[in-house]
């Protein structure tokens, strides 16, 4: 699998054009050069010695993290079917940049205009109404810190062989933002739902019109019509300008784009709820709305295809979260499940949020494996591997929340490792 | 008051939403008429709700997927870039289960629905109801469940029961229908 793009022709627009951009290039170079050598410069690093780029309209990373990207994996043939992944190692607490979080498109990211855009909410309710984005941004509003985790997340820990890929592109189909909107209760409550009203169905208005059904339960408990995201509106390929949010479910029900909600007394029977995100069993039956993500967590560093200098202090941190609620505790072993030991929890520790733990560690430079175990309110234990396949067989390809293993070698390499 | 206002607001009042904790809106949602909502409409049920007029037969139905279909989802839907959609062998229980229209899928309303509302990938929403029914017939006779001949319509389709129809339990077992 290849990046789709390398990240040396990554856009430089942020870098000061002609002489200065070489400057620029020619300055940091210089640095490294001096990084390298260990060395303290006696005179002022330049950029000490003369004026900074100016002011700029949208802030972008510096360019020395142009490394720091998703990793997208497409259909050659239909590039918007596919899904870019968070690079989860490379990055620290809680929150998922906007640009970073991870995609999942089954026929591409629309271009929407606001101005055009309306949710229908129709089916099984007093008053059938359409909404514009306008109309929307003047209800009451709420913010909430919620995970969203694709249902295919992982799927490659169902292998025979542990993939030997970055943390994040195994596990990367999940990110955690800062949500706002409009409560879902309200606009239904505005609508009038009639007695035999059980179900939601959610479309977008991609190509795909993506559509799955929903629970009203869930619907009135604590979904939200979503317009912002980390303070700013909506990305286009995260659902500009209205998603779903249904917080600890599985991404698919998060529909992006949204414009339709239908009120019904069953559930439609979409092809991604019957065909795709459905769990085959080893019984040969499969498992149908399973919506919660159980929980789970990930040593994020130090982790496969990364290595350790040498031995000495090496902090180990990961992100643990559960769709059922708030992390309580994260243990960690380092010898291979032995022995663990509780890890630290960063605040804030929220429901249905990624959670992020921390332990110092005094690596000896013997061989070791990494595992990390999350326990939330529930008193749910992420399982062992073996223990989910033993439940699940091989072919479930969804959910798969199993603790992960990362083996330290002598050299200080990383590798995934079933252990 | 007309009396019928005064029925829609009595009957909005009973059957309010229990949402109890659901702040209060500046009620901005502008009606919809009928017709607004059965041009956006698309959603096909099981039970055949939302079906559309129209009908078609695997025959007329092999030429459209030959030419819509066949590039992605491979010759009588063996698969190819897109999954596999007919002709699976390896039952469920194996060690390569073969998850095809006919050995995975519960319900053959689907198969109308997601035509419609999402193929072909390159031009969804470009098919006719007709076509749609003659891709769904396609389909369903590939899959060994229906007869070249025989018609799909909004009256056929809901009553064919699929291989696997049995074959879901749902996660929410209180749910699971009777």
């Amino acid at each position: 699998m290849k990046p789709s793009f390398e990240p040396d022709t990554l856009p430089t627009e942020t870098l000061a054009s002609g002489p200065d951009r070489r400057r620029f290039l020619k300055a940091g170079l210089a640095v490294t050069g001096a990084a390298l050598t260990g060395s303290v410069r006696a005179s002022p690093a330049p950029w000490m010695t003369r004026p900074g780029a100016p002011l700029s309209n949208y802030g972008q990373p510096s360019p020395h993290e142009r490394a720091v990207i998703r990793w997208v994996a497409a259909n050659a043939d239909a590039p918007g079917n596919g899904v870019s992944w968070t690079p989860l190692e490379r990055l620290e607490g809680i929150v998922t940049p906007s640009g970073l979080h991870f995609e999942r498109h089954h026929n591409g990211v629309p271009q929407i205009d606001p101005a055009i855009h309306r949710l229908v909410v129709h089916g099984l309710v007093g008053k059938a109404s359409s909404f514009g984005i306008d109309d929307l941004l003047r209800y009451p509003m709420i913010s909430r810190l919620g995970f969203i985790e694709c249902g295919g997340n992982s799927n490659a820990g169902w292998h025979q062989e542990p993939m030997q890929v970055p943390a994040g592109n195994l596990h990367g189909l999940a990110s955690c933002s800062e949500w706002t909107g409009v409560p879902l209760a309200t606009v239904l409550e505005e609508c009038g739902l009639r007695p035999n009203a059980k179900w939601l169905i959610a479309e977008g208005a991609d190509a795909a019109a993506m559509n799955v059904s929903i629970p009203l339960e869930k619907a009135l408990d604590d979904a939200v019509l979503a317009l912002y995201q980390n303070g700013e509106r909506l990305r286009p390929e995260n659902g500009y300008p209205l998603r779903l949010i249904l917080p600890g479910w599985e991404g698919v029900t998060h529909v992006k784009w949204l414009h339709r909600l239908q009120l019904a007394e069953q559930p439609a029977m979409a092809r991604n709820e019957t065909a795709k995100y459905t769990e085959l069993l080893p019984s040969g039956q499969s498992r149908q709305f399973s919506f919660v993500m159980e929980a789970k967590s990930l040593i994020t560093r130090p982790s496969a295809g990364q290595s350790l200098p040498g031995p000495g202090l090496h902090p180990i941190s990961g992100l643990a979260w559960s769709g059922r609620g708030t992390i309580r505790r994260v243990e960690v072993s380092t010898d291979g499940g032995r022995t663990w030991r509780d890890a630290m929890l960063d605040s804030p520790v929220l429901p249905q949020c990624f959670t992020r733990f921390r332990l110092p560690w005094h690596w000896d430079g013997a061989p070791a494996v990494l595992k990390s175990r999350a326990t939330d309110e529930t008193g749910y234990i992420q399982p062992e591997r073996q223990t989910l396949i033993a439940e699940r067989g091989r072919h479930g390809y969804f959910h798969f929340n199993a603790i992960v293993s990362w083996a330290v070698a002598v050299d200080g390499s990383i590798s995934h490792v079933y252990a | 008051m007309s009396m019928r206002e005064g029925g829609l607001a009595l009957f909005i009042a009973l059957v309010g939403a229990p949402a109890a904790s659901a702040p209060e809106g500046p009620r901005l949602g502008q009606p919809l008429e009928p017709a607004a909502i059965s041009a956006l409409d698309i959603t096909v049920f099981p039970d055949g709700t939302g079906l559309p007029p129209g009908e078609g037969t695997a025959v007329e139905g092999k030429a459209i997927y030959d030419a819509r279909c066949a590039a992605c989802h491979g010759p009588n839907g063996s698969g190819g870039s897109a999954e596999e959609l007919a002709g699976g062998r390896n039952p469920l229980t194996s060690a390569e289960p073969d998850k095809t229209i006919g050995t995975y899928w519960p319900y053959a309303s689907t198969i109308f629905d997601f035509i419609r509302r999402s193929m072909p990938l390159d031009a969804p929403r470009s098919l006719s109801d007709d076509e749609t029914y003659a891709l769904t017939a396609y389909l369903l006779h590939a899959n060994g469940i229906i007869g070249e001949r025989d018609p799909i319509n909004a009256s056929t389709l809901p009553k064919i029961r699929m291989p696997n129809a049995a074959g879901f339990v749902w996660a929410y077992p209180e749910r699971q229908p009777r």
